[in-house]
């Protein structure tokens, strides 16, 4: 049997999906399905969100009083300790919530979920991977605001509406590359063992080498360079200026050794560092899926 | 099954080859199914059954060959060729904290069902696959058996043209078997056409219209249960001389039967004892075989007689039983190795 006409066709129509919806409609009613998945597994474990939560808090709880009694006058604008904190331990909780995005697509991978996804007629198989970023994203905003409710109780201060909007946008643009990331990690390594690790490792290196804790101006010169480099510190420093109440996109926000850093430079920064990432993590993403 | 290969054919797979690094999984494999047939692969483990269904299913793509199912190239179309195809695939993937409903809820939005139809559609094969006591509750609480008529529940969802199944029974227990073989029997007799894979020969051989006997990635024999086991001719024999013999005595016994009349061929078949498997001319040729052998000082233990079955074939295509080759791949399978090919 090897006469093409004889093959029956009529079961096929190429290009018509089933629902006889448009591509766009299709791809929305995929999307919506796995972030619900995704959503319904964080309601019945919430373990991850509550976990997410504690952990910067007690940051923020002890790491505040361990610095309470620091002379005034040490750090820019007779700011109190916790006051500086905030903002880093703000930035340091939608980080690591982003940083975890790749666990559960690595799961999937591992356990053959993804299987059963890829042999679906997906319109767009980037389906999996944003409703992935919708999931997280939403995941260290809910966190992220949980984090600045706290701190303003704890007397640390609240940005106003203005001051609002710059750290939910600074936070986006950082959760969104930290995402691409670990979403790239997820299907460049071999399992969920070596992304923990990977994750466990890179985790608070990048918080102590920041401006989160300290400003530059107490480190030595190498380490100082390093937080100036760090994507993190280009997401504490318009934070920091928020809470300070200064919204100007325009306004010098870090002294880096380099250079005077304003708000523009840091989200243009952050916004350029996303954008890299997701188109570096593309072919990986398209072998994988394909 | 009144099909032939005249008639449509709905999957057709061309020299498939594929290596999964210095190990071969197809070896050029070669299948044409037939449009509303029940069609089993049937082979050891590590045959390339998993493999060849993977194509089919394009999760996997062949180093060279071609597929086509429906009509369409299954690898220049793959997702024309996805909306045709329900997958039930060897290892279940199940969500366990998702209920099986809501499992069911999210494969059909991927399969782009709407709501209506995909509420129709879970009431429907729930009914059908006796889950309705089970729908609302968790997948991790499933048994083996739930889970498996859940993933069949998820592969019939869209009520694919084709379904393909790798291994759908393995280790279930008997009801659940019973209820699967049933849906699948319905499904062809509404004109679904089923592919599926085991190393069961009693599976194939009760459920399969047409079966592929593959080895070593390559078909090996092929056509109906019926006229494969009755081209064999001959009638089957089994004997003992002991219970379980060891391997020289068992080798002296063959050396007897070799020079008895009427007899085709002999094995030693180590899965069993070493007993011995015969291939005679018919019934006549037994009593003077046992008369040989009682005069060779090896009186018979214990004699059964039976026509060809599929395990027949597969020894004449092989030269070792089924059972044999199973043995024999049980230790070197891999499993770390396995799950990595089947990893993305």
């Amino acid at each position: 049997m090897t006469s093409a006409p004889s093959m029956t066709s009529t079961v096929a129509k190429p290009g018509a999906s089933i629902s006889g919806n448009s591509a766009l409609a299709d791809q929305g009613q995929e999307i919506l399905a796995l972030t619900k998945r995704l959503f319904l597994q964080l309601a019945r474990r919430p373990s991850t969100l509550v976990a997410g939560v504690l952990q910067p808090l007690i940051w923020l709880v002890l790491f505040g009083a361990l610095f309470a009694k620091a002379p005034e006058g040490l750090l820019p604008d007779g700011m109190s300790y916790g006051r500086f904190l905030g903002a880093g331990v703000i930035v340091f909780t939608a980080f690591s919530a982003a940083l975890n995005a790749g666990l559960p697509v690595m799961f999937d991978r591992e356990f053959g979920f993804l299987n059963r996804l890829l042999v679906a007629p997906l319109r767009s198989r980037s389906s999996i991977v944003i409703a992935s970023v919708l999931y997280i994203t939403s995941l260290s905003l809910v966190q992220s605001l949980a984090i600045m409710g706290t701190a303003a109780l704890l007397g640390y201060g609240w940005p106003g509406v203005y001051g609002l909007v710059l750290v939910l946008v600074t936070l986006l643009l950082l959760v969104f590359a930290v995402t691409g990331l670990s979403l790239g990690l997820a299907f460049a390594l071999p399992g969920h063992i070596e992304l923990i690790a990977v994750i466990f490792v890179v985790n608070l290196p990048l918080l102590f080498a920041s401006t989160a804790l300290a400003p530059i101006s107490f480190m030595p010169t190498w380490l100082g360079w390093l937080a100036a480099l760090n994507p993190l510190t280009f997401a504490i420093e318009p934070i920091r200026a928020a809470y300070a109440g200064q919204v100007s996109l325009s306004a010098v926000v870090l002294q880096a050794p380099y250079g005077a850093l304003t708000g523009a430079h840091c989200l243009l920064v952050l916004a350029v560092l996303a954008a890299g990432l997701f188109l570096l993590i593309r072919p990986l993403l398209d072998r994988k899926l394909s | 099954m009144s099909q032939t290969g005249e008639e449509a054919t709905v999957i057709e797979l061309i020299e498939l080859r594929r290596n999964y690094g210095p190990v071969t999984a197809l070896a050029g494999l070669s299948l044409t199914v037939p449009k509303g047939c029940l069609y089993g692969l049937l082979g050891p483990n590590g045959a390339g059954k998993t493999t060849a269904l993977r194509i089919v299913c394009t999760l996997l793509a062949p180093d060279s060959g071609s597929v086509r199912v429906g009509g369409l190239d299954a690898l220049a179309q793959p997702r024309a060729v996805r909306e045709l195809l329900g997958y039930v695939a060897q290892e279940v993937a199940i969500d366990k904290i998702l209920t099986g409903r809501e499992l069911l809820e999210l494969q059909g939005a991927l399969y782009h069902l709407n709501a209506k139809r995909l509420q129709a559609r879970i009431l429907e094969l729930s009914g059908l696959l006796g889950m309705d006591d089970w729908l609302d509750r968790r997948c991790g609480s499933y048994s083996g058996g739930m889970r498996r008529r859940l993933d069949l529940a998820s592969g019939l969802l869209h009520d694919p043209a084709v379904l393909v199944l790798d291994e759908p029974t393995v280790g279930l227990d008997i009801e659940s078997r019973a209820a699967i073989w049933q849906v699948l029997r319905q499904l062809r007799d509404q004109g679904t056409t089923v592919l599926l894979s085991s190393h069961y020969l009693e599976e194939i051989d009760a459920l399969a219209d047409r079966l592929a006997i593959i080895d070593g990635g390559q078909v090996i024999a092929e056509g109906t249960p019926t006229s494969l086991k009755s081209a064999l001719g001959g009638d089957r024999v089994t004997l003992r001389v002991r219970e379980f013999s060891n391997a020289p005595e068992a080798e002296r016994v063959r050396e007897v039967l070799e020079r008895c009349p009427g007899v085709r061929q002999v094995v030693v078949n180590l899965a069993q004892g070493h007993s011995l498997n015969l291939v005679v001319e018919n019934a006549t040729v037994i009593e003077p075989l046992r008369r040989q052998l009682a005069a060779a000082d090896l009186p018979v233990f214990s004699l059964s007689q039976s026509r060809p079955s599929l395990d027949d074939v597969y020894l004449q295509a092989t030269g070792r039983t089924l059972m044999d080759a199973e043995l024999q791949v049980a230790g070197s399978r891999d499993p770390k190795a396995e799950r990595k090919q089947a990893m993305r």
